[in-house]
């Protein structure tokens, strides 16, 4: 039959809406605080062929092209002929899945009477795959945890249960591991019922057509955006703390009729440490980059994705490959945008923003009781945080806002239930976003204690302390990130640092590079700056050159 | 509840006041276009529409219930009083970090909503209290006394007070109130751990400060509304619904005015869920869909599913989180840009896209003839024959076909080379898929499997939509009640009197302290019932427990009920049992191993539901019921045009049935009746329609 071209775009549609519930019950049934509070989750739709179709929109571009590409990684390991109804299969491969180990990724294949016609996979980030637990202490991925390579979860709707064994006994937590394990599986479920329903009502035997509809749509659209590009190439490059030296990322874009590449020849070689990243997940970034630059409407799919083309050397530290310790992969990979921003600011200015704070300012808390303690307990408390994202053309930065990155931070209030921990402090920095026509975001200031009785180890996961973020086309840089104890004497901006009962952390985050020139900031953006409190008097006069009157003049405006 | 009396029910819309009168012998109801500038005004105006309709004088009625738009088209607008907060040193910025992330990830050039107040009136004060509710700094007053002197020199309104912790221990709010009410006693305050004592502070304080914010509006509002009321001769109490579905008085309603948020929507859910215990339905999706919306509301056993957090002000084409979050109780429901009004286009990627900008009343849709050059989702209904141009709004308004064609032909049909025809078909086909789309979504989200829910349709949109909609989620059964037009406000007369009173307060089974629950839900009875002794001194009372549990460490609770025998001698096996019957009948299984905490607890304190009117005898056999004309209408199933009835809907008389295809016509709308649908009139004057006896 035919596709008219009304039931095409109903269920182009309809495919976008299941992966969408597919999310959602992933969310609903998950254990993870990561992926129930900050939304640390993927799933997708897949043509036979293992083309990704749709997927839903969540808050991990790093998951976008590691799924796109992990379809097919399954269907060879697996065997397409040993398919069938009810299997169900994973892996947490960090170079086959979506980059470290905390990532579990599930296959489920859909059979149409005997014929295998689609595949549902979901990603989440979990809390615990055991080793030496989040943080960047490896020194090769074989101490970061349990690896389960591509293989069955379940076999013809039998769960392999010698699998769940091997998990129970390598992880801190198992009852939430295996449940989140059964998340995963359930809520591929859930896609596959839809789909079958969908093929149902439109009497469709296979997804061909339909995928054919979709594909040829989105490479078009894809296509005609790279071509109203010029034909030309640029190089980005960006240095950033790293864990003991420093870390260059460097990005050169070409445009070609067809396709953009983005290489990473020129980037540092992998690190001691476990802040390498596998070439899938600096991919999705690097691709992340330019969708959201020249094609942010057009739907993640495989024909979407395809024309973005990336490679790195093997071994830099985009490329980290096996057994090079990668857990905290995450920032180099939230660190990507910004390289190939900077490169693509050449070919197409105007559109990309300056540098922001780049990756998440996360830290973990290991409390327990102080030296003669009594009535106090262990805990660990884990909070996601941001920076301000760097300032667009005509617009200010995101006050701390997570970008690239999509979670969410967690409530103080919900922290200070989780261990005996105390934020005496979490609100914007004034005075952090790099000056510019428009103004990069504020970081934020956090201060960070325990309750009496209790010492503490701070594991440190920032960046941009010697490293701020750059201004563009003229704007300033944004404030470096600074941790110190409570009586001011430094703290390093990685790894775990210890801080003795009473003690407390005063961290300031970063904020985001300005854009344009100081001098073409309005007026009345200045004052208002100033009259809320954005930036001090004396950076009004210092960053923008306001007369006394007219700092005097901001502090009487109307809110 | 004087059931038995002659009330009033007014819904105030954003386009039009709804206002029904309903006595044991009488019933009218009118709508009147909504008098923005003095709301009341179109009140007084239906108010005597009806009274002369029914020969009697405003002094007849026993009662009035109202629900309104206008505190949440306050905070839509930011038409709100001049507010400052008072917080706790460090939290200065809550409500404008919101949860730190982008409700829109492929937006480079997203802006985030602006907080309700800007920095400057936020002020802070050293004082803490931790995660225990203990006390680790103490208020100090003299700094109070200075942040006041500030306030009072920056000439606001309305102040709300929002500290860390403060829904476990009250006692810094409390005092602080009492200074600004001795310094300033024109002010008015509200605290947070009245508005909204739940834990998360950016939910707390940005409800808090959303209360303060149309305090003053809603009051002037209501003081005023009664002064004309009573000039009017009214007598009757004027009682407000809550966006809860409940009823609360008029001084509640001025203190707690953020609770008035969505009511109207609530009270169409009120009306659904009658209709639904009238048929004894306990699987119910109730549809309402006007002008610029949906709504889309689950109704379990005949009570709308609630929940504890709203989004209001979504600014981002109805994107998830691009609002602001209220957190009090509310019915649960999806709100989408879809309605009649919606405008089509087509995307970069050639599809067709329809909403959230809606043609509104003017200029309308392009078939009103008034300007409009944009397709809407009544020119593409209209195109397919489902209305008749002649008779659209009791005939007040002639459509104009061949501008509606043009309209979809210039939008639609050239950039994609579909005749006008098809494009019609093409824009409906979208809007019942998004509408589908939300309605399987949030099905998911409370994990309910919709093939074996009834809907219920109402709104003057619905019932030409719920029939495709019914097909694309499998839903067999379908009611479309009398009064569709004016449901939320027949709702209104149809709530109890409910006030539900929560306190987060964390508490593991493990660590289960049996007389602290004892207490603690003693207190919040106490505090629900107090609430609505104050709408009725004399009703029976019947309180509902429900706490919210979760295993330790998950982000989502669930609700459970505890009977009053459970709650009245609370155990902790219990609790246990409770859960996990309530966790494996959600997602299908338990978690061994794992502690589990309460985060939430509530009781809801109601005068009885009204009891449903008594269904009168239905007939005992069906007719086929006589048609005088016919039409052409697109049936979208079999993607054909086909030769539809036309059937007046006061011609059906109970027991008449009329298989699809065929078009129902009334005042205010048309009920499209599939090929694959069967339309029954029922007994109460429900027209259904199902799948029963339909042509193959």
């Amino acid at each position: 039959m035919t596709l008219s071209s009304v039931a095409a775009q109903v269920m182009w549609n309809r495919l976008i809406s299941i992966v969408e519930e597919q999310a959602q019950a992933l969310v609903r049934t998950a254990f993870s605080t990561s992926v129930r509070e900050a939304g640390d989750l993927s799933a997708g739709v897949y043509d036979a062929q293992g083309r990704m179709l749709a997927q839903a929109v969540t808050g991990t571009p790093g998951h976008v092209n590691a799924m796109a590409d992990a379809v097919a990684h399954f269907i060879r390991c697996i065997g397409r002929d040993t398919m069938a109804e009810g299997d169900v299969y994973i892996t947490n491969d960090p170079w086959e899945g979506t980059g470290h180990l905390h990532d579990f990724t599930m296959v489920t294949p859909v059979f149409h009477g005997d014929k295998l016609v689609s595949f549902f996979a979901c990603t989440a980030h979990v809390v615990d795959v055991g080793g030496r637990g989040f943080g960047a202490d490896a020194h090769s991925v074989y101490e970061e945890g349990l690896h389960i390579p591509i293989m069955r979860f379940a076999d013809r709707g039998t769960v392999d249960q010698t699998l769940l064994r091997i998990v129970r006994s390598n992880v801190r937590e198992p009852d939430q591991l295996v449940g989140d394990l059964y998340a995963l599986a359930s809520c591929n479920q859930i896609g596959v019922q839809r789909l079958n329903d969908m093929m149902a009502e439109f009497a469709l035997s296979d997804l061909a057509e339909i995928a054919g509809f979709i594909l040829d749509n989105s490479r078009t659209a894809t296509l005609a955006r790279i071509a109203a590009l010029p034909r030309t190439t640029a190089t980005g490059e960006m240095t950033v703390d790293g864990f003991d030296t420093p870390i260059t990322l460097c990005a050169t874009v070409t445009v070609e009729d067809q396709r953009i590449i983005t290489d990473f020849t020129g980037t540092s070689g992998v690190d001691p440490k476990g802040i390498n990243c596998p070439l899938v997940y600096a991919k999705a970034y690097a691709c992340y980059a330019l969708k959201v630059a020249i094609a942010p409407d057009i739907p993640n799919n495989h024909a979407s994705l395809e024309p973005f083309e990336v490679t790195a050397p093997a071994d830099t530290i985009v490329n980290a490959v096996h057994p090079a310790p990668v857990a905290l992969r995450h920032i180099v990979g939230h660190f990507v945008p910004d390289v190939v921003f900077n490169a693509f600011d050449q070919i197409v200015p105007g559109v990309v923003p300056a540098e922001g704070a780049g990756c998440l300012c996360n830290f973990q808390v290991s409390l327990r009781p102080a030296p003669g303690a009594a009535e106090a307990r262990r805990a660990e408390v884990l909070t996601f945080n941001s920076g301000g994202s760097g300032a667009r053309p005509g617009l200010d930065g995101l006050n701390a806002t997570a970008f690239p990155s999509g979670v969410m931070t967690m409530p103080v209030e919900a922290t200070e239930h989780a261990g005996p921990v105390i934020i005496w402090r979490k609100e914007l920095r004034p005075g952090s976003g790099g000056a510019g026509a428009a103004r990069g975001g504020l970081g934020q200031v956090m201060e960070v204690g325990a309750l009496p009785g209790h010492e503490f180890d701070l594991q440190a996961m920032f960046d941009r302390g010697a490293h701020p973020a750059r201004g563009r086309r003229g704007g300033t840089d944004g404030a470096p990130t600074v941790i110190t104890r409570e009586d001011g004497t430094p703290m390093r901006v990685k790894g775990k640092q210890f801080v003795p009962e009473g003690g407390r952390v005063q961290m300031a985050f970063p904020g985001g590079g300005g854009y344009g020139p100081a001098s073409d900031r309005p007026l009345s953006a200045i004052q208002r700056d100033v009259a809320r409190g954005y930036i001090t008097p004396a950076d009004a006069q210092r960053d923008y050159g306001l007369t006394q009157a007219q700092i005097d003049a901001a502090e009487e405006l109307d809110p | 509840m004087a059931q038995d009396g002659i009330r009033l029910g007014v819904d105030i819309g954003g386009t039009f006041t709804d206002v029904v009168l309903e006595g044991p012998d009488l019933f009218a109801s009118t709508k009147v276009l909504t008098t923005y500038a003095a709301p009341e005004d179109a009140i007084v105006e239906g108010l005597q529409r009806v009274c002369a309709a029914e020969g009697i004088a405003p002094s007849a009625i026993t009662q009035i219930i109202h629900g309104t738009t206008l505190a949440t088209n306050a905070l839509i607008e930011r038409r709100g009083a001049r507010t400052a907060l008072i917080t706790t040193e460090g939290f200065r910025d809550v409500i404008e970090m919101r949860s730190e992330s982008r409700f829109e990830q492929y937006d480079l050039n997203l802006t985030l909503p602006e907080p309700l107040l800007p920095r400057q009136p936020r002020l802070c004060v050293r004082e803490r209290v931790n995660a225990q509710g203990e006390v680790m700094i103490a208020l100090d007053e003299a700094e109070v006394a200075t942040r006041i002197d500030e306030i009072a020199a920056m000439g606001v309104d309305s102040v709300a007070v929002g500290l860390m912790h403060s829904y476990l221990n009250s006692a810094h709010e409390r005092r602080i109130r009492e200074m600004i009410a001795a310094r300033l006693p024109d002010v008015s305050v509200s605290i947070s751990s009245e508005v909204s004592p739940q834990m998360r502070e950016y939910e707390r304080f940005n409800t808090t400060v959303a209360n303060a914010y149309i305090k003053p509006l809603i009051a002037s509002y209501l003081c005023r509304l009664e002064a004309r009321l009573k000039a009017e001769g009214v007598t009757a109490d004027v009682f407000l619904m809550h966006s809860g579905g409940g009823i609360i008085s008029l001084q509640n309603a001025a203190d707690f005015p953020v609770r008035l948020v969505e009511s109207g929507p609530a009270g169409g859910a009120v009306f659904a869920a009658d209709i639904a215990a009238r048929h004894g339905l306990n699987k119910v999706l109730s549809f309402d869909m006007g002008g610029t919306t949906a709504k889309i509301c689950l109704i379990k056993d005949q009570t709308p599913k609630t929940a504890r957090v709203f989004e209001v002000a979504r600014t981002y084409r109805f994107k998830k989180g691009s609002g602001m979050p209220i957190s009090i109780p509310v019915i649960d429901m999806v709100e989408i840009g879809a309605g009649g009004g919606s405008l089509a286009s087509v995307d970069a990627l050639q599809r067709i896209a329809v909403g959230p900008e809606s043609a509104g009343s003017e200029p309308g849709p392009a078939s009103y003839g008034r300007g409009g050059d944009r397709p809407a989702v009544t020119d593409a209904d209209l195109m397919l024959g489902k209305l008749d141009p002649a008779a659209f709004a009791g005939g007040r308004i002639a459509l104009d076909r061949d501008a509606a064609a043009r309209a979809l032909d210039t939008a639609v049909g050239t950039p994609l080379g579909m005749p006008p025809q098809e494009a019609a078909f093409g824009v409906t086909e979208v809007v019942d898929e998004n509408m589908a789309n939300a309605a399987r979504v949030h099905a998911v989200e409370n994990g309910e499997d919709l093939s074996d829910y009834t809907m219920i349709a109402f709104g003057g949109a619905a019932p030409l939509h719920a029939g495709r909609l019914c097909e694309k989620l499998g839903i067999s059964r379908c009611l479309v009640p009398p009064g569709a037009g004016v449901g939320s406000a027949i709702g209104f007369l149809r709530a109890p009197f409910s006030f539900e009173a929560t306190r987060s307060v964390y508490m593991r089974l493990s660590a289960f302290d049996a007389d602290t629950v004892a207490q603690l839900l003693a207190e919040l009875a106490d505090e629900a019932t107090a609430f609505v002794r104050t709408c009725d001194a004399k009703a029976p009372i019947e309180t509902a427990v429900k706490v919210y549990m979760r295993y330790a460490g998950q982000g989502w609770e669930i609700p459970v009920t505890l009977t009053p025998a459970q709650a009245g001698a609370p155990d902790a096996a219990t609790f246990v049992a409770r859960f996990e019957e309530d966790y494996a009948q959600l997602f299908g299984r338990t978690v061994a191993g794992l502690d589990i905490e309460v985060t939430v607890w509530s009781v809801n304190a109601s005068t009885p539901k009204s009891p449903p009117r008594s269904m009168p005898e239905s007939a005992a056999q069906t007719t086929l019921a006589p048609h005088q004309a016919t039409r052409q209408m697109f049936d979208p199933a079999r993607a054909t045009t086909l030769e539809a009835a036309e059937i007046a809907r006061r011609a059906l008389a109970p027991g008449m049935r009329c298989p699809g295809p065929a078009a129902i016509v009334e005042e205010e709308t048309t009920i499209v009746v599939p090929a694959s649908r069967t339309a029954l009139c029922h007994a109460d004057g429900c027209i259904e329609l199902s799948l029963e006896g339909a042509q193959p």
